[in-house]
């Protein structure tokens, strides 16, 4: 980051922020270590008794454990971020796992651009009901169904910032298997992923390289990003073994281009994102868009009201074809078919042809209460998935959630039926150290 | 979605230019009116709308442009900030934050701002980034570090409250001289300092505020107090400003007191020590900076 007079921190500056100093070389970037944590509480409670075989009854209380700790230098031309990730869950052994979200060195050079070496995490994308284009981290899916968690991913990221826009170059290894529920757990499939034995397209599975580019800017009211992806899927197939009651996860190789925008006019948002992906069956294109309008100051108070809706579209290929994997997964399940393995030809979505309304309200309260509902249906068979998320902190250290998922009108045709009797509310305190 | 506050909050950006009455644009800050004004500065043509055309408008327009005037020329800053908002029965809660500014190149752009917060650690590592505009409406991005996600985000808040405080967005980012029309109604002593005191009336729209009424003094020409009347008329709040303090000619209040009348409620802003031309330039405030924050 570039400091090209390089100013000596001004001594004496008073009332440190939470043990770090501003430094003179970059903007708010704190210096020398920042250690924190967070520790959270949670409980899920299911409405329904379970579906499946196995799975746990009503109540699932869990814990996380999330450190951190940030270093920098004085500069900030040398940064070090280290974020463990422990879930402890004593209902279902599969959700209970451990990650680094991140651990990388960053080097920030006065020239505009920095390169990044470790296990990190990238968000691409505009859109609020589905993240199409964010393909770099994968989903960390025992946390929740909505793919927003993710995993640390093995890199070096090259970005470069120029007044015609900012490129980011990537050259990833060491591929993360995403995680699923176990037997014990609830949101699952009637079969259990065999998370222990995926099988992978590539030679070299998870050391197979992966490679990415973005180019992304801004002219006036438009924010815009165009990304190349060639690597190992993120999203698996999975290859189905009926009578050993269990799912294989089948990684292939891919390459997806998109696209995204969002549009800022005044009291709105409007927001797109597109891809097309070769390797998961027939080449698809799958786009999600919308708007997002703010109302604010609403009631006579001085919340603010948010309404979202977005269309999701996605003509992936349906059904269950026969796939030979090769010697190496020629027989993936004892007593099957030697070669030739029934396999769901495309990673499985809900959004094929929905449409997202959601409303969020901020209090902007002292306490920075929000509310955020929402729900997804399907405009074929009106299957629906609502949430509800509703956060505020108490006092200074302090924080509450809670959130509830409604899964209604779910057609036996929809992917959404397995979770049919999966309705939960979910609290969580969180404690900030 | 625990930053959802913020999004509004972002259009309080350009608190950096909170300090009294910041030159945007061709505000004029020399206006050929000013004639008792320092010299030095080069003289722009002042906005005529804005002037007015009584003597007591256009001798309200000067005192205000003269007093923009010494606060400019600072090319960039950092500076950290604390406010404590205190309700009726004066319960506290503090929220910390960085600032760093990159004054406008030139009269046809804005500032250029950037706020990191640290406390509440609910909001630890939450960024907002400003490119202030003159006429359009100001380019915003908020970052959430949980998510790594940079969201362009809406500026067209004006009276909300800026992150539950008693400050409104339009405290912040509407300072500039020719966003008002003036009329000078006299002198006034503060604290044993004499000053002049001047109404001020919104030209934008969707203002909270029929009036502004501001002192300033005859010293060293900073706003010492701003009295707002909403939209009825009634006296809504009072911002005090004090412990101001010189940086080779460059006046900053290090703190704001707003006091709420209509609601009993206070915020107090409190400044550390400013740095400027720490070398920051146009950079380190594009939107792609943010995930390298930390």
């Amino acid at each position: 980051m570039s400091s090209k007079i390089r100013v000596i921190a001004a001594g004496g500056l008073a009332a440190v922020i939470s043990a770090a100093a501003i430094s003179a070389g970059a903007p708010a970037r704190a210096q020398g270590f920042e250690v924190s944590a967070e520790i959270s509480a949670e409980v899920r409670y299911f409405a329904d008794g379970p579906l499946y075989d196995g799975q746990l009854e009503r109540w699932q209380p869990s814990f996380v454990l999330e450190p951190e700790i940030l270093w920098s230098n004085e500069d900030g031309k040398h940064q070090v971020a280290i974020l463990p990730f422990y879930r402890g869950d004593t209902r279902d052994e599969e959700r209970e796992h451990f990650d680094l979200r991140e651990a990388y060195y960053r080097f920030n050079s006065d020239d505009n651009w920095s390169l990044t070496a470790g296990l990190a995490k990238i968000f691409w994308g505009r859109t609020e009901s589905r993240h199409l284009v964010d393909i770099i981290n994968q989903t960390d899916a025992v946390e929740d169904i909505d793919e927003e968690d993710k995993l640390g991913q093995p890199m070096i990221h090259l970005n470069v910032l120029r007044d015609w826009g900012t490129l980011d170059f990537f050259a990833m290894t060491g591929f993360r298997d995403r995680t699923f529920p176990g037997r014990d757990g609830r949101l699952r499939f009637e079969l259990v992923v065999d998370t222990d034995n995926p099988i992978f397209e590539r030679d070299g599975r998870r050391a197979a390289p992966d490679f990415a580019a973005r180019y992304s800017h801004y002219v006036g009211s438009w924010d815009f990003g165009v990304s190349v992806f060639h690597g190992t899927s993120r999203e698996p197939r999975f290859a189905i073994d009926q009578a050993g009651g269990r799912i294989r996860p089948v990684y292939d190789q891919i390459t997806q281009g998109s696209i995204d925008v969002q549009y800022t006019k005044d009291a709105w948002l409007w927001k797109a994102e597109a891809i097309i992906r070769e390797g998961h069956g027939r080449t698809f294109f799958a786009g999600v868009g919308g708007f997002e309008y703010t109302l604010y100051q609403v009631f006579g108070t001085g919340a603010d009201l948010g309404l979202l809706t977005e269309y999701q579209y996605d003509d992936r290929q349906d059904g269950i074809v026969i796939e030979d994997f090769g010697a190496e997964n020629a027989a993936p399940f004892p007593g099957g078919p030697p070669a030739g393995t029934a396999v769901i030809a495309a990673p499985i979505t809900i959004a094929d042809n929905d449409v997202f309304m959601g409303a969020r309200l901020a209090l902007n309260d002292i306490q920075d209460t929000t509310l955020l509902v929402g729900g997804t249906i399907d405009t074929n068979d009106q299957s629906t998935g609502m949430f509800v998320e509703a956060e505020r902190r108490l006092g200074e250290d302090w924080a509450v959630e809670l959130q509830a998922r409604l899964f209604l009108n779910a057609d036996p045709d929809n992917f959404l039926f397995v979770f049919a009797n999966d309705d939960f509310l979910n609290l969580r305190v969180t404690r900030y150290f | 979605m625990k930053t959802v506050c913020l999004i509004a909050a972002a259009s309080a950006l350009t608190l950096a230019a909170a300090l009294p009455a910041r030159a945007q644009e061709g505000d004029a800050s020399a206006a050929p009116g000013a004639e008792d004004a320092s010299a030095s500065t080069p003289v722009t043509s002042a906005d005529p709308a804005a002037r007015g055309d009584t003597p007591e408008a256009q001798k309200g327009y000067d005192i205000s442009a003269r007093s923009d005037r010494t606060d400019t020329g600072f090319s960039d800053s950092k500076v950290a900030a604390k406010m404590v908002l205190r309700n009726a029965a004066g319960q506290e809660s503090v929220r910390e934050f960085t600032f760093s500014t990159l004054e406008k190149a030139d009269e046809s752009v804005g500032d250029k701002t950037l706020i990191v917060f640290q406390s509440p650690r609910f909001y630890d590592g939450t960024a907002l980034l400003s490119h202030a505009k003159i006429l359009d409406p100001d380019d915003q991005w908020l970052y959430l570090p949980a998510t790594k996600r940079v969201k362009r985000i809406s500026s067209d808040n004006k009276s909300g409250a800026f992150l539950g405080s008693e400050f409104a967005f339009e405290d912040f980012t509407t300072t500039e001289l020719n966003k008002y029309t003036y009329k000078y109604v006299g002198e006034d002593e503060i604290d044993g300092v004499k000053t002049d005191v001047i109404e001020r009336y919104p030209r934008y729209e969707k203002s909270g505020y029929t009036k502004q009424k501001s002192w300033v003094d005859q010293d060293i020409f900073q706003t010492r107090k701003v009295e707002f009347y909403d939209r009825k008329g009634d006296l809504l709040k009072t911002l005090t400003l004090s412990d101001y303090r010189e940086y080779d000619g460059i006046w900053r209040s290090h703190l704001f007191s707003m006091v709420n009348h209509q609601t009993n409620k206070e915020t107090d802003l409190q400044f550390d020590d400013y740095q400027f031309k720490t070398g920051l330039d146009a950079g380190d405030f594009e939107q792609a900076i943010l995930t390298r924050l930390r």
